[in-house]
């Protein structure tokens, strides 16, 4: 379990690793290094050059600024979590990080690394694409701006072009009267999840549920959104009687096919339970904002 | 109790008060390992040292038809490249450590694949580099072209007819088969009023020790000497190996486990093949080599175990006496048969466990499948016995309409009955199965009070009404420990530093053998248990014992130590006597000196051990104290009398009888979830015997770990083999192993029955705590979906899914 041989580069800017990207044939990033450096003991991944972010500066920067949470790409994952400006604009990212691994992997592993990294049971591109969030990409051509919806194309790949580089994660801030829940279940606690669910939920002024957002992970080959339970709930007449039966449309996004130890029937119907669990919390949570906020407003 | 076999204790009469002996001492060894002080064999700084790797097969059976070294060579910073032509006597099959006449095709491997392969992970070629980074980059550039034969890993199916054989030359992939007798099972079986006959799987585990297999060589041309660290279990047996391997005088051959990071078993079997092809490379080539097994290698090399399909069939009363067993079961034995028999065989004789059932039949057979070899590993065929015979009497009780604590409490071997002996079940130490002592109704009774039967019933009852899935499972086992042939302890206390230093032919592997074994010395001579330092696991320190594996690193070395300690106990009363001019029974030796009993004169250890020793020179303080009292040995003449010897040194052994039986009873109350069907313990409740403890903490801390191992069995983890002999699960991210997260809280309760079997009293510990778990978790989880009116739990490891689908299926019938 030792790389093969590769050339080491550590570029000072953004301009100067992009410039690695296309100088070398079949470059890495490096960034977290906790799904990458493994591929490489494996010799999964021989590349000709690792390109290590550790000194481009701005990269690990995080601001709440208006609508949106820009997260460098370089951010330590724990380093998200913890952050509690963060937390005030959306509870859903913290409660996310909870389930991703274990502290020691999260304060090396880092946002972006996640999310370019696109494997189909994280938790984090799964809050990405539930959340309707963007990242920035640089390249030769300099940077660009790519939806959660366009990033992720299959098991482990993306859209970014292999001379690029995801410098920025973008997070919208959490709207008003919205409630919010990650649920998952892994077989070991910190574990990959055998599925995982994103979901947010947004009240309109009468409290009834006007939409709701929900991303699933671990049951296809890319994080994928509940389209068929985000229907059923923008029809008005979702009410709480109904959520049983609504989370039971998330069953068919599972494609995962049936292995030694997780039949595919499991894997639907725990789907199904994980869906209930993420809109009940989401809906009292919405409630409970939506209360705290209307009694703050009658009394100021 | 009876003591009918009881060796004599050998104590004189003013036996030591037992201060250390039965308390919680904090472990000598812990300091030093928790700082990261211990000494791996990855961290024996080795000068000029070099480094191999291997070529490992990736298909389970084929034919090698062509094998190319030439790239590898010439890679600039290799060494060496060996296979099976260029290793001289070491292309041969490797010894079959424990011969039994019933293996009629007994087969092993060589230490580099010769024609064929057997398995994926089998080693084809060794490649010695200036550093393992360019012994991967050459093993790489071997090319090899095998071509891929017929397999059949799943094991009932191997032994039809027309199933691929594994070695062409083994019918039916029988590798042995065995039939054993006890008491006239056909009559009970024609008697019984009721049969019970169910089919119990376990499947395939690895110990998973934190450090993987290692070897380290370096080969002196001065002295002749080839000294080998290993992370082993078994130093002296390697030690034989090696020199009857290389034709070296025993003497030349030096071989050390130092600190090794957990055995579980898979460590007591030899050769690997980097045990001998380190050896050579430095022999070879006149620098030192190193081999450190990466994990992803651990998972296809290392020794596996488990895999057992069992038949089991109770023969009862309508009450719910079992009067006879019949089990007929296969065993996996992988690729080859290394080890013999052993897990098939203790499997066996463990399988009516502590009922009494007079009557039984057990047959095996042991299967060959295109799979990683299997040696023993903790539990060694008992977890299996105990999850094949506890589910039965799960099962029974249900038919019988008998509750699961009476129907066991109904057929537990009384208090009385010992020595239990179980004719025509040989065991395998060679001897017939014999149960030396219990209180197991006591146990059974002990563990009733402790789980509030009452309180859980209501509870159970309560979680019902409002669709809650809760149960209450539990297990009885019986584990026979502590067999010999025999070990020896060497006791010696220092005459500089009073110190005393203690020997054996043992290693540890962290179970804490510097701090019990000392204890036991520490009351004999009435010394700090941190001034007893313990060594083993050196054959060049000391070379008579087999190895630490069947529990019985207390039982059999701390015997052997106890019985040297008070032999040395003996001799410093002796000597400070004649130098206190008193008699020895007035004597107490205290705080690390001889003392006159109600009086205040002492004198220090090192000045008695000095004193003991009539050498020349004064070298410290013990020296001029000594010279105050009056000479070691009475009498004139020469200082050195008959068979005296100078110093106080002893040297002891014990033999065991035949092996010593602990036991234990666990229940957990669980709940299983609604939606991830994943498995809440919320109570795990053990009660334990095992003889004497001689430090409780140390006690526990085997038990914990191995229920945490048994939580693994029970529903976490699994070597899932593919139907083309690919192991799909080669590594800690799809091999469950519970996280601390997953194992839970143990309430322990502990019996101390002593056996009388040895003058410690003690039974073994280290395997215990694995054995009942997969019984206990299957019957709770049994329990608590029973509303649901599922199918039986007989198959571990289970897991989520399982469950669930056993629900969806009950839901639909
Ligand atoms: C024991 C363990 C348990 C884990 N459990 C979980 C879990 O439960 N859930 C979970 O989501 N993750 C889990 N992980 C993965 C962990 O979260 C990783 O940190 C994460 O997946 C990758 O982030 P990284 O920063 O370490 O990226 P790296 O390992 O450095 O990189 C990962 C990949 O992304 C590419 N890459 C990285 N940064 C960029 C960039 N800026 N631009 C373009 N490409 C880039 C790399 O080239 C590489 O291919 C676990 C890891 C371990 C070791």
């Amino acid at each position: 379990m030792k790389p093969s041989r590769f050339e080491y580069v550590l570029p000072r800017s953004i301009e100067e690793a992009v410039a690695a990207r296309v100088e070398y044939a079949d470059t890495v990033v490096l960034s977290g290094g906790q799904s990458l450096v493994p591929t490489l003991n494996f010799r999964l991944s021989n590349p000709e050059a690792v390109i290590d972010l550790r000194l481009v500066p701005g990269l690990a920067d995080v601001r709440v600024d208006g609508d949106w949470i820009h997260v460098g790409g370089r951010t330590r994952q724990r380093d998200l979590e913890l952050d509690d400006a963060v937390h005030a604009a959306n509870p859903l990212i913290r409660e996310t990080l909870h389930h991703v691994a274990h502290p020691v992997i999260r304060n090396r592993g880092t946002v972006g690394g996640s999310i370019a990294h696109a494997d189909p049971s994280a938790e984090l591109p799964c809050l990405l694409l539930c959340l309707d969030g963007e990242v920035v990409a640089h390249g030769p051509g300099g940077a660009r701006t790519i939806d959660a919806q366009d990033l992720f194309e299959f098991i482990l790949s993306t859209t970014l072009e292999p001379d690029e580089i995801l410098t920025e994660v973008r997070f919208p801030v959490l709207p008003e009267r919205t409630g919010w829940c990650f649920t998952e279940f892994a077989r070991r606690h910190g574990d990959f999840a055998l599925a995982g669910v994103a979901a947010t939920l947004t009240l309109a002024e009468d409290g009834t549920i006007a939409w709701g957002q929900l991303a699933a992970c671990g049951v296809t080959t890319t994080p994928v959104r509940l389209v068929a339970v985000e229907d059923a709930l923008l029809d008005g007449a979702a009410d709480p009687s109904r959520i049983r039966e609504i989370a039971q449309l998330a069953a068919d996004v599972v494609t995962v096919p049936d292995d030694e130890s997780c039949s595919s029937a499991y894997r639907r119907d725990l789907l199904v339970g994980l869906v209930e669990r993420a809109l009940r919390t989401s809906l009292q949570r919405a409630t409970e904002r939506a209360t705290a906020r209307t009694s703050r407003e009658v009394t100021s | 109790m009876s003591r009918r076999e009881a060796e004599q204790p050998e104590q004189a009469d003013n036996a030591p008060p037992m201060v250390h002996t039965g308390a919680r001492v904090r472990r000598n060894e812990d300091p030093r390992l928790l700082r990261g002080q211990g000494r791996y064999v990855d961290d024996i700084p080795l000068e000029g040292c070099v480094h191999g790797a291997f070529l490992r097969s990736t298909i389970a059976r084929g034919r090698i038809v062509a094998l190319d070294t030439t790239d590898a060579e010439r890679v600039p910073g290799v060494l060496a490249v060996y296979t099976c032509d260029n290793i001289g006597g070491l292309d041969r099959e490797m010894p079959l450590l424990i011969p039994h006449p019933c293996i009629t095709h007994g087969r092993t491997q060589r230490p580099l694949a010769r024609d064929d392969v057997y398995y994926v992970g089998q080693a084809i070629a060794f490649v010695v580099a200036v550093d393992r980074y360019v012994a991967e980059d050459a093993v790489s550039r071997i090319s090899v072209d095998i071509e891929p034969l017929p397999v059949e890993v799943d094991m009932e199916r191997a032994v039809e007819d027309g199933a691929p054989l594994v070695h062409p030359d083994v019918p039916g992939n029988i590798a042995a088969s065995l039939v054993q007798h006890c008491g006239d099972a056909d009559a009970a079986f024609e008697r019984a009023e009721h049969h019970t006959k169910i089919r119990v799987q376990v499947d395939r585990s690895t110990g998973a020790p934190m450090e993987c297999l290692a070897t380290a060589a370096r080969w002196d041309p001065v002295s002749g000497e080839l000294v080998v660290w290993d992370g082993t279990q078994a130093p002296i047996g390697l030690r034989g190996a090696l020199s009857s391997l290389f034709d070296l005088d025993e003497d030349k051959v030096r071989v050390i486990a130092p600190d090794v990071g957990g055995g579980f078993g898979p460590k007591i079997h030899f050769p690997y093949a980097n045990e001998v092809l380190v050896p050579l490379a430095a022999m070879q080539l006149g620098r030192p080599v190193k081999y450190i097994e990466d994990r992803s290698e651990n998972f296809v090399h290392m020794s596996h175990e488990r895999t057992q399909i069992h038949e089991i069939e109770l023969a009862a009363t309508k009450d719910g006496e079992v009067i006879g067993l019949r089990d007929v079961f296969l065993h996996d034995t992988g690729s080859f048969i290394p080890y013999g028999i052993a897990v098939a065989q203790v499997a066996s004789t463990a399988i009516a466990g502590p009922y009494r059932i007079p009557n039984i039949e057990v047959e095996f057979r042991c299967v060959y499948t295109p799979t990683v070899p299997v040696t023993p590993y903790r539990g060694c065929g008992r977890p299996q016995a105990n999850f094949a015979l506890e589910r039965a009497m799960d099962q029974l009780a249900e038919e019988l309409g008998i509750d699961r604590f009476e129907i066991r409490r109904r057929n537990l071997i009384a208090d009385d009955e010992f020595p239990y002996k179980r004719e025509g079940l040989i065991f395998a130490d060679g001897l017939p199965v014999t149960y030396d002592s219990g209180q197991y109704g006591a146990a059974l009774a002990l563990l009733e009070k402790e789980l509030d039967l009452p309180a859980f019933r209501a509870e159970q009852e309560r979680a019902r009404a409002e669709g809650r899935w809760l149960g209450l499972g539990l297990s009885f086992y019986v584990e026979g420990t502590g067999l010999g042939p025999y070990e020896g302890g060497r006791v010696r206390i220092h005459p500089i530093t009073g110190k005393v230093y203690v020997n054996t032919g043992l290693t540890t592997q962290g179970q804490g053998h510097a701090t019990s074994m000392a204890q036991l010395v520490a009351d004999q001579l009435g010394v700090a248990v941190d001034d007893v330092i313990v060594v083993e696991g050196d054959t060049g320190v000391y070379d008579w014992g087999v190895a630490t594996f069947a529990s019985r690193a207390m039982v059999v070395s701390g015997s052997a130590i106890h019985k040297a300690a008070v032999k040395a106990r003996e001799r410093v009363l002796e000597i400070a006597a004649n130098m206190l001019e008193v008699d020895p029974a007035d004597i107490e030796l205290k705080d690390g000196a001889a003392g006159v009993r109600g009086t205040a004169t002492t004198i220090p250890l090192a000045a008695i051990a000095t004193v003991s020793n009539p050498l020349r020179y004064a070298f410290n303080d013990a020296a001029q104290i000594a010279t105050q009292f009056a000479p070691a040995s009475k009498g004139d003449g020469p200082p050195l009398q008959g068979d005296s010897r100078p110093g106080i040194e002893t040297e002891q052994f014990y033999s065991p009888p035949h092996a010593t039986w602990a036991y234990g009873v666990h229940a957990a109350i669980v709940e299983v979830d609604p939606v991830s069907y994943d498995l809440q313990v919320k109570r795990y409740v053990i009660v334990h015997d095992c003889g004497k403890m001689i430090n409780p903490m140390i006690v526990e801390g085997q038990i914990a770990g191995g229920v945490a191992s048994g939580m693994g069995g029970a529903f976490y983890e699994k070597l899932e083999y593919e139907a083309n002999g690919n192991l799909r699960n080669a590594s800690f991210m799809e091999f469950l192993m519970p996280y601390a997260t997953e194992v839970p809280h143990m309430e322990m309760h502990h019996l101390e029955t002593p056996t009388p079997l040895n003058p410690i009293g003690a039974k073994g510990a280290g395997e215990a705590g694995t054995i009942p778990v997969a019984a206990v978790i299957a019957s709770g989880i049994q329990d608590a979906l029973a509303p649901e009116g599922i199918g039986p739990l007989w198959h571990v490891p289970l897991n989520p899914s399982v469950l669930h689908d056993a629900v969806r299926e009950a839901r639909s019938r």
